[in-house]
């Protein structure tokens, strides 16, 4: 079995029925996609499978053989980050973390195919994601913001980075 | 973990029927939303599993007044369908989970023994669908409350139903995410202008709310009446004191969408 993780076309060794998640962290290193719940109840593990957002839990692998696959690691790098990226820094959208990689592959799938910053609507969208911070207020405002694109970030000498916003609040 | 596992992938219908035979000692991995959790954590470890991703079950088709579903057809193929089925579908988990899971699967779902699963199958029951299976002595076509009764070694191949006059849906309004509705009522005028009403997250599978049929032209009675159709569940989602409480709300709701 292949599988195409971030643009790079992997061979996979796995059994057929393991995970996606599994191979992903396990076999290919790409630990990006949390193992939460691991039965489709907390969304940490969501990625992008041909342009959609799946639960990498509960897909068997070679139910998706030949698949492309991008998970969070794919849509930004540490010193480029994508425009959600850039929001939920600006946000405090992160809390402990756990959630964000599923967080962020699926606000940046809703933004992608057209996603209002109307806050119900962003609420429908990341229903499957559970934050147990709690902080769903700055991930809405986050996602909301990141709308438009409007953050300017510059790394600080700590390795941090500062924001400032450059357009309007929404 | 599942490392003989003997893993097929058909490339048909008739190729996912003969790979099936008899069921038995195959696994079915439709969406995966229930079995590859049940695999991943050890709890079920197939000899052999059957993925039918590839194997043509899915779409909608609608030819005149009958709606016929393949088995591989996601949750979220169905959410503009006519009520109930098309809000029953919106209803279920989240965007991502009905993207993945499947009627099939809906259908044969088996939580832990007494907690209620399988959201559309109230739908279902409630428009009096039919369900074409196949394994052992070959394919049959059966009322779906017949094949929730016994459907061990079936592989379901599509669901049938003819348009109803008119269809309603109600649910307790909870995000459940992880969980199967905990309780939810719908309700289809037939053809015929009979009522048909089922219950889904009341008892393991779906049930038919017959009693309550039977005072369908008083919603309020008809509501009292639908306790007497079914033992409520009583489980972490929701207590049976809470269900019977919302039981006769949602009857009655559905009943005055139905007029």
């Amino acid at each position: 079995m292949n599988i195409t993780v971030n643009g790079d076309e992997l061979e996979v060794r796995s059994p057929g029925l393991t995970s996606l998640l599994r191979v992903l962290r396990d076999e290919l290193d790409v630990v990006g996609p949390k193992a939460g719940c691991e039965a489709g109840g907390c969304g940490a593990c969501t990625v992008l499978v041909d342009g959609a957002p799946r639960r990498s839990c509960l897909t068997a692998v070679a139910a998706i053989d030949g698949a492309e696959v991008t998970t969070v690691e794919g849509l930004g790098a540490a010193d480029d980050l994508s425009p959600v990226q850039q929001a939920f820094v600006h946000y405090y959208a992160a809390q402990c973390g756990f959630c964000t990689p599923g967080m962020v592959v699926a606000a940046t799938h809703y933004l992608d195919s057209g996603g209002s910053d109307d806050r119900k609507e962003i609420q429908e969208a990341l229903r499957g994601h559970v934050c147990r911070c709690t902080g769903y207020v700055k991930i809405i405002e986050a996602v909301a913001a990141a709308r438009g694109g409007n953050f300017d970030l510059t790394t600080t000498a700590e390795g941090g980075y500062t924001t400032v916003m450059t357009g309007d609040a929404k | 973990m599942a490392e003989a596992t003997e893993v097929l992938t058909p490339d048909s219908p008739e190729a996912a029927a003969a790979a099936f035979g008899e069921g038995g000692d195959v696994t079915i991995i439709g969406g995966g939303t229930i079995m590859v959790p049940l695999v991943t954590h050890g709890v079920v470890q197939p000899n052999k599993a059957l993925i039918l991703a590839d194997a043509g079950l899915e779409g909608v088709d609608q030819s005149g007044t009958t709606v016929t579903i393949g088995a591989m057809t996601s949750v979220s193929a169905l959410s503009e369908l006519d009520a109930p089925l098309g809000p029953c579908a919106a209803n279920l988990g989240d965007s991502e989970v009905r993207d993945q899971a499947t009627v099939g699967g809906n259908l044969c779902a088996v939580a832990p023994p007494e907690h209620p699963t399988g959201d559309l199958q109230g739908a279902f029951v409630a428009l009096g669908a039919s369900v074409r299976s196949t394994g052992a002595g070959g394919e049959r076509i059966e009322p779906v409350a017949d094949f929730l009764a016994d459907r061990d070694n079936r592989l379901v191949l599509d669901v049938t139903y003819e348009q109803p006059q008119a269809g309603a849906f109600e649910s307790l309004d909870r995000p459940h995410t992880h969980h199967p509705t905990p309780l939810a009522v719908s309700g289809a005028r037939l053809a015929d202008g009979s009522i048909q009403l089922a219950a889904t997250g009341a008892a393991p599978t779906a049930v038919r709310l017959p009693s309550a049929e039977a005072e369908a032209s008083d919603p309020d009675a008809a509501g009292t009446a639908a306790l007497g159709d079914v033992r409520l569940v009583d489980d972490a989602v929701s207590s049976a004191w809470y269900r019977e409480r919302i039981l006769p709300v949602l009857v009655r709701r559905v009943l005055e969408q139905l007029g």
